[in-house]
């Protein structure tokens, strides 16, 4: 009986996921045997010759920018986000509501929009150069088209999506243990490595997923801040789609970059220890 | 004391960075300057331009549909599963678990281009349909693991006093759970249209023709430059999620649970 209601109340979304997710990697994966006709179709014959034409060193510099960017904008989010998150949680009070509020507000607009905001500061003859750099330094500075632009605009982009878990994660703490921690003469730094710390992992470890998969394959950033020299994976399987319309190029690529995602997730959790957190 | 106002800076200089951008974009709504460079005085023309262009309101209205269907319908899924996945124990519920994650493991190129490929295979053509079914695709993960978070650690015991007494369990549900589960659903519902409205990705793989939400339109709009015309319509947009989440606030503030200290 309680099975049969589990079963229904989980069906639903299980049936969703696996027909618009798990049977469209499928059929993606077919695809990329395949090659493609000279008139854009999907060829017949099966080949590996997609995966060897991916493997080719010259696209290694790409996955390897991408994963760089991707780790550079983690690492960014949780330095900005976890003392936000920490601030928000314990130091909220009966403000906390709003303190959520604000940081999720700028994120109501588009993430196209917000990163057309730092392409219209960071260009040539934009506000930064303008009040920054011409004054001090003579001349204005090209910021656009640089690893450091394309990383502020992700770390920017995915910001909100770092901190809230670990502020939710935060606000799950139970406070007497704090409390107790202090009246066993914890200090207050060994109080937040001890017990802080620990107990936000589960958010930790969700802040960096949601920050690192999707600053991985993404494409918009690079694409705005971005220029030739910062090319990266999403850029590359999107233009295999929709400009050259090679569709079983893109897909081996495609699937690369998620077999490739989904070992560097495995050892992330087995690494940090926390496949039982999720599970 | 010191320590804390460490962090009170911090955090000021974290939400300075997270509004600034925003707040100089909006102010270059009203600027002159066709470039968007430097301040030239004060114009509304930019927005005299934008109530004219139709592209842009069949887009918003295009990015409100999808949103609201696709919040709706992945809150309800989510919510139901992130019960089933809590209260109970059944066979394969860790591979189900495990599921749920897969929006988040897998990269969002992937999943456009997959759906493409998959809508294609399947003769399903691109519409504002198929953009609302991979909506809902990646949403109901989100409020599924909000949800759970709310649900984790959670005492049922009240559900089970509820049963004992007598209640059946659409009741126990709609009585008991609902109430003390709302915030999490609720922010799982804000999450889910914050990414909805906000996606590009997938939408740019899923849509048809007619059917680009506004993230769609303005990006075909930056690529072509720069214009206080994009300023302009995402300064509108922001007006109006300002007011939204007024009234959330409103809302939401008579509804926070008391926590036990």
């Amino acid at each position: 009986m309680k099975q049969r209601t589990a079963w229904l109340l989980v069906l639903p979304m299980v049936g969703w996921l696996v027909f618009f997710y798990l049977l469209p990697l499928g059929a993606v994966a077919l695809q990329s045997f395949h090659l493609v006709t000279p008139d854009y179709e999907i060829g017949k014959e099966l080949t590996l010759e997609n995966y060897r034409r991916a493997m080719n060193p010259d696209y290694y510099p790409v996955l390897l920018r991408s994963a760089s960017y991707a780790a550079a904008t983690t690492l960014a989010c949780l330095v900005l986000g976890y003392p936000l998150a920490y601030f928000i949680a314990l130091h909220g009070g009966r403000h906390k509501s709003l303190f959520l509020l604000l940081l999720m507000l700028p994120f109501w607009t588009s993430y196209l929009v917000r990163t057309y905001c730092w392409m219209t500061l960071l260009q040539t003859e934009g506000l930064i150069n303008t009040v920054l750099f011409e004054p001090w330094l003579g001349r204005p500075l090209d910021m656009l088209a640089t690893d450091g632009s394309v990383i502020l605009g992700l770390t920017y982009g995915f910001l909100p999506f770092a901190t809230l878990p670990i502020s939710v994660a935060l606000e799950r703490i139970d406070r007497s243990l704090l409390e107790a921690s202090a009246d066993l003469g914890g200090s207050p730094l060994s109080t937040f490595l001890k017990v802080v710390l620990p107990l936000s992992r589960p958010g930790v470890i969700a802040a960096t997923l949601l920050t690192f998969v999707p600053a991985m394959g993404d494409f918009v950033t690079p694409e705005l801040l971005g220029g030739p020299s910062t090319i990266t994976i999403g850029q590359a399987i999107q233009e295999q789609y929709l400009q050259l319309f090679d569709w079983p190029f893109g897909a081996a690529l495609a699937l690369l970059l998620m077999v490739l995602m989904l070992i560097g997730i495995a050892l992330y959790l087995r690494l940090s220890g926390s496949e039982r957190v999720l599970a | 004391m010191k320590r804390s106002f460490v962090l009170l800076v911090y955090t000021a200089l974290v939400y300075l960075f997270l509004y600034a951008p925003v707040l100089v974009m909006a102010l270059y709504s009203f600027n002159q300057d066709p470039r968007n460079a430097v301040w030239k005085g004060f114009t509304l023309q930019w927005y005299a331009k934008l109530m004219q262009d139709t592209e842009i309101q069949r887009a918003l209205l295009n990015s409100l549909q999808v949103g609201l269907i696709a919040t709706l319908a992945a809150t309800v899924l989510g919510t139901m599963a992130a019960l089933a996945l809590t209260r109970y124990r059944f066979r394969m519920q860790a591979a189900l678990s495990g599921l749920v994650f897969l929006p988040m493991v897998v990269p969002e190129v992937v999943m456009g281009t997959s759906l493409l490929a998959f809508l294609a295979a399947i003769g399903w053509k691109l519409s504002l349909s198929t953009i609302i079914v991979a909506h809902i695709a990646f949403c109901v993960s989100y409020v599924t693991i909000t949800v759970r978070a709310r649900l984790a650690g959670m005492d049922f015991r009240l559900e089970e006093a509820a049963a004992d007494l007598g209640a059946g369990p659409w009741d126990t549900f709609r009585l008991v759970t609902l109430p003390r589960i709302l915030p999490g659903v609720i922010s799982g519902a804000l999450l889910c249209l914050t990414i909805s409205i906000d996606d590009f990705v997938v939408t740019f793989f899923t849509q048809g023709i007619g059917s680009g939400t506004l993230p769609i339109r303005i990006y075909s709009m930056v690529k072509t430059g720069i214009t206080p015309e994009i300023n302009a319509v995402s300064t509108l947009m922001l007006l109006t999620t300002f007011s939204l989440m007024l009234i959330y606030g409103r809302l939401g503030s008579g509804q926070e649970p008391s926590r036990a200290r």
